[in-house]
């Protein structure tokens, strides 16, 4: 076991090594170069221009704006924001929280739906309830959230004026985004759970647990359902890099104050050291989460346990 | 509780069981995707939505009820700014779904958006596929190293955030058609080629692939010829679920304002446009988000239609 945590850390590394190559790459591409003239005045002459550059180490190669870039951040400095000509790291971690609280809340939302919408769905297969579900559902996978964000804002904000259609100033504000970001999940989370409980249920030690006279709730929710979370367990890993782009587009929509807006923010104004840092916290969380999804269903399969020893 | 266990059992066989055609039949591919999408009314109604939609994009000129590029002066179409839909009040007929802010015909920019979403749906789900194809083939068939780096740079691929990348580079390349379709091409390359992979391993060791192997049939042709048709069918039913999702990350990223050129209505910058104006005309942001779910739904139930006829064990 320790020896798998060790490997997959290792790995990781490796991972948020390949994130930072290939934002800085996707930055210098044709075009975007060098953002200098966008944070000088128009008349600035041409030794300030120089001077802002060699500051900024613009005047370098890539590979040597890569290297030292690097270096600094392999001890913590990942330099100063152009826009707001603050160190980056605070900037993007004082984000940080509302971002993981919507994210979060959008995949409570989901599971907690998701569960007995699914479970409700494949006991009672081919009815009307059932029916109604998979309509649902088929409907959640395909709008775009951010449309349903303005769709909501359009009945809850604008016509009845029940609920605060932007910023982050309480549980109420929150109500709105997190249904905007997490229906999607929601949707999809369900019809996996509906196929897999369908799946477990057919198997032969429900069957024994359904003879030895247990009542059909203790077997639904005890036993089967344990197996048949293991694929959304994995889903819902999957899910995050789904679930953090999400989170872009839902921010912009409800001008909630997260990474997602800044990162947008930050590229629009080729605020370089922004960027950087931004992803790297964003891809050092996708690790680490997809760390912790990869234990989980080894808890979970002890299948996956036995293969490893 | 007893025997509604033994009917959830017997009717998901039922359902899950591949519709096939009796052997006697003359042409049993073309007969069995008729039959097919007969039993499977919401596969057929999916198909009928996609037709209808493919069909109005490419027949945009004549079925829009105003040209794209009006020669009216700006004076005169500004005066007819923000006119609600036809049966609200306020609307009259001559503009269907109402006018934006600029006085535009929405009906018409909502038929000529359906060209951007569809062709930049399909296209980037090609480009991808194809790619992913030929890496699981070459991941599945070569094994080793070059199995191990493309797979692990895949698993990197199909969880980040794609859309931070897509922004980076739709950020410094600039707006147009090839650059969208090329960044959305880029994303989904790494399912496919985790599928194809598992498919080629399992195919591999087959008979008929060590009888061509023994008869010594050239590795390539072994894996173009006898191989890659047989593993395809999950690609498909991967690849038709990939043209929604890609229709809904280009609205986003048209919505974010990356996207093609200002000028080109698309179902995504007309609801970023419709933002602005949710408080006073709230058909601006209802009809394109109306468009864009109709369409992924239609393309949502062929991909489920798919799934059931040429591989019910798919979990997608």
């Amino acid at each position: 076991m320790l020896r798998y945590i060790l490997r997959r850390s290792v790995w990781s590394l490796f991972v948020l090594w390949g994130v930072t190559l290939l934002v800085f790459f996707a930055i210098h591409l044709p075009g975007g170069g060098d953002p200098s003239m966008l944070y000088l005045p128009l008349d600035v002459s041409r030794e300030q221009l120089e001077a802002f550059r060699r500051a900024m180490g613009f005047d370098q190669p890539v590979h040597v704006q890569y290297l030292r870039w690097l270096t600094r951040a392999a001890r913590g400095d990942f330099g100063t924001s152009l826009r707001y000509t603050k160190p980056v790291l605070p900037l993007v971690l004082a984000r940080m929280p509302a971002t993981l609280e919507l994210a979060l809340s959008a995949q409570l939302f989901a599971l907690a739906l998701a569960l007995p919408m699914g479970v409700l769905a494949a006991v009672r297969r081919n009815s009307f309830v059932d029916g109604l579900a998979m309509l649902g559902t088929l409907i959640g996978q395909s709008m775009p959230g951010f449309w349903l964000g303005m769709m909501l804002i359009l009945v809850f904000g604008v016509a009845l004026r029940a609920l605060p259609i932007s910023g982050r100033e309480g549980p109420r504000h929150l109500i709105l985004p997190t249904i905007t970001l997490g229906t999607f999940f929601l949707a999809r989370d369900t019809r996996l759970v509906r196929s897999s409980v369908l799946e477990v249920l057919g198997l032969g030690y429900v069957t024994t647990a359904r003879s030895k006279g247990l009542r059909e709730r203790t077997i639904i929710w005890r036993h089967a359902l344990k197996n048949a979370l293991i694929p959304l367990v994995t889903m819902v890993g999957m899910d995050l890099g789904a679930l953090l782009s999400g989170t872009v587009v839902t921010e912009t929509v409800f001008a909630w104050p997260g990474v997602g807006r800044l990162v947008y923010m930050a590229i629009q104004q080729r605020d370089f050291p922004l960027i950087q840092a931004a992803v790297f916290v964003i891809a050092v969380i996708f690790v680490i989460m997809n760390l912790i999804v990869d234990l989980s269903y080894r808890y979970l399969d002890p299948r996956i346990r036995l293969a490893e020893s | 509780m007893q025997s509604s266990a033994v009917h959830v059992q017997e009717s998901d066989i039922a359902a899950t069981r591949p519709v096939l055609p009796a052997p006697h039949m003359a042409n049993p591919r073309r007969l069995s995707i008729a039959y097919s999408l007969y039993r499977n009314k919401a596969g057929a109604l999916g198909a009928l939505i996609v037709l209808f939609v493919v069909l109005v994009a490419v027949f945009a000129p004549l079925v829009a009820p105003y040209p794209l590029d009006t020669d009216v002066p700006v004076s005169v179409q500004l005066r007819r700014r923000l006119r609600p839909p036809a049966w609200a009040g306020g609307g009259t007929s001559e503009f269907l779904l109402g006018t934006d802010a600029l006085g535009r015909d929405i009906l018409t920019r909502l038929i000529y958006g359906s060209r951007v979403s569809l062709a930049v749906g399909f296209a980037a789900v090609a480009l991808s596929g194809t790619t992913g194809v030929l890496l699981g083939l070459i991941s599945g068939y070569r094994g080793g190293l070059v199995d191990e780096v493309i797979m692990r740079i895949g698993d990197i691929w199909l969880a980040f955030p794609f859309i931070i990348l897509a922004i980076l580079f739709l950020a410094v390349l600039g707006p147009g058609l090839d650059k969208l379709i090329a960044v959305l091409a880029l994303r989904g390359w790494a399912r496919y080629a985790r599928v194809m992979r598992g498919q080629v391993l399992a195919l591999r060791e087959r008979e008929y692939v060590l009888a061509a192997r023994a008869l010594g049939v050239p590795g390539t042709r072994i894996l173009f010829r006898h191989i890659m048709p047989g593993a395809l069918a999950p690609v498909i039913v991967i690849a038709s679920f990939a043209v929604a999702n890609t229709i809904l990350a280009e609205a986003a990223l048209s919505f974010l304002g990356l996207g093609v050129k200002p000028a080109v209505p698309t179902w995504g910058t007309m609801l970023a446009d419709g933002r602005d104006y949710m408080r006073d005309a709230w058909w601006l942001a209802t009809f394109p988000g109306v468009a864009i779910m109709i369409t992924v739904l239609g393309v949502n139930l062929c991909g489920d239609w798919l799934r059931d006829a040429l591989d019910p064990t798919l979990r997608i």
